[in-house]
């Protein structure tokens, strides 16, 4: 479904991407971990070309993105809902009218119809009291869910998250997770998840992708992780207290 | 960004871009009229006074209709107008575009397939390509009412005389090339904040210096297309 050809992408000397390839495969709940400052976010932003690669392609569905003009930019952004790390709700603009904006923007529809619809996706996300409310009177873990609200309205085929967790406290973090994963399965969407949080990225991941020094020093799902040879992962691992002995799970009851 | 915008003009006839327009002439013209009231009040008293004062001295204040009429319509209306827009209305443009695009929001609306340029910078630009020249004739009003308060309470001249001399020498080119002046000036304000808006870089620092070049940015090209438009139109 997306495939990254031998990206690399520089910021001045230092390539955050060297030659990083991988491939995406449809309806999976694809994470990619890695320390801060590794390139997880650079590696998202790829996906919907608001970077372009100084090397290689990003292949969206076969069809190249990073060299689409605007119009099949367009047509290929429209497969992908985008949920930012501080959700990127427009601040004058209630809640409602945040997650109405795509299809304000983009339908013919009538307001009535629109604002329904928008209800519907925050009764979705739990936040349907929070129609009528600005993005300043919501907490981060609302705001955040009142963007993917907004991010689910057009159906896309694709969900990205940056950093859906960042900043909330565990509980509002499981429920995240739990948003995250039971969107997948109703929508039957494909889903990539940027965290650094490994207890989500172990709970809802299909696969697990660790970049690290501007490659994916490894690939696999959960179990696979956390076996995982490679003693970059290892340490990534134990800084978060996930130990190799057993199933993720039991190490978590530990 | 100038032309990008303008190819977007048809699409301010839409029922939802009218709304984003209409509240953009309310921000950068209702909201602006205090100060405007203020400030244009007190050019026009300045004027005459200092007009006033030295023609006393050949016994020719019955001319300061004319001298802070012409004086208001052809300069200093638009021109005043237009630091007063560029400093409130300029820089709140840029801090709002700056921090949208700092907090990722501009990001988000071209994942939406929205156009920021169209969403953002086009109603913003037809709202002042409007409200400026109906603020800068608001501005003349007063300014010119300003000059006639002073003429009749500290320079002997009645308001009968003051505005019957005003006609007399006050052409409609003064009028036509000020208004003109001014929609010019409201594009150079819109395009000069949204540009630096979405320049933006490096967080709140980054929109605190978007703000400052916007006002200075814009006072200098003020300057310099004011004094080009008068020599377009008034040849030596």
């Amino acid at each position: 479904m997306i495939r990254f050809e031998q990206v690399t992408k520089r910021f001045g000397a230092k390539a955050v991407l060297d030659g990083v390839d991988f491939e995406i495969k449809k309806g999976e709940v694809f994470i990619i971990v890695g320390l801060s400052g590794a390139g997880k976010s650079v590696t998202l932003k790829h996906m919907v070309r608001l970077l372009t690669p100084d090397e290689g392609r990003v292949l969206v569905d076969g069809e190249c993105i990073s060299d689409a003009g605007s119009k099949d930019l367009e047509r290929m952004r429209n497969k992908f809902g985008y949920l930012f790390q501080s959700g990127a709700l427009l601040q004058w603009m209630t809640a409602g009218e945040n997650v109405g904006l795509p299809l304000r923007e983009h339908s013919k529809k009538p307001d009535e119809e629109i604002n329904k619809i928008a209800r519907e996706k925050l009764k979705l996300v739990g936040l349907e009291e929070a129609f009528d409310k600005y993005p300043a009177n919501l907490s981060g873990g609302m705001r955040k869910r009142a963007a993917l609200a907004r991010a689910i309205i057009r159906e896309p085929d694709i969900i990205l998250y940056d950093e859906p967790t960042s900043g909330l406290d565990p509980a509002t973090s499981r429920t995240i997770d739990r948003l995250i994963a039971d969107t997948s399965r109703k929508l039957g969407v494909t889903s990539i998840v940027v965290t650094h949080d490994l207890h989500s990225a172990l709970s809802i991941g299909d696969r697990i992708g660790m970049l690290d020094g501007g490659k994916i020093v490894e690939l696999a799902d959960p179990a696979g992780f956390i076996a995982s040879k490679q003693e970059r992962v290892k340490l990534f691992l134990e800084s978060q207290y996930i130990t190799r002995k057993g199933s993720w799970e039991e190490s978590t009851a530990s | 960004m100038l032309g990008e915008a303008m190819t977007h003009f048809r699409s301010a006839l839409k029922r939802r871009a009218r709304h984003d327009i209409v509240e953009q002439m309310y921000v950068a013209g209702i909201k602006s009229l205090g100060v405007i009231t203020v400030v244009a009040l007190f050019t026009g008293m300045i004027l005459a006074l200092q007009t006033g004062l030295e023609l006393r001295r050949f016994g020719l204040q019955a001319n300061i209709g004319t001298a802070v009429t012409v004086v208001m319509l052809r300069e200093m209306g638009p021109f005043m107008t237009a630091l007063i827009i560029a400093a409130s209305v300029g820089s709140a443009i840029a801090a709002h575009i700056g921090t949208m695009v700092v907090s990722e929001e501009v990001a988000a609306l071209e994942i939406m397939s929205i156009n920021p340029v169209r969403f953002l910078v086009m109603p913003r630009l037809v709202s002042l390509m409007i409200m400026m020249p109906l603020l800068t004739l608001f501005t003349n009003i007063i300014g010119v009412i300003g000059g006639a308060i002073v003429g009749a309470t500290q320079l002997e001249v009645t308001m009968t005389a003051y505005f019957d001399n005003a006609r007399l020498f006050a052409q409609n080119k003064d009028l036509y090339v000020g208004l003109l002046k001014s929609v010019v000036f409201g594009m150079v304000i819109a395009t000069v904040a949204c540009h630096q808006g979405f320049s933006t870089t490096e967080g709140a620092v980054g929109v605190g210096r978007a703000t400052r070049r916007t006002v200075i940015i814009s006072f200098l090209t003020i300057l310099v297309l004011g004094y080009m438009i008068t020599r377009l139109f008034y040849k030596l």
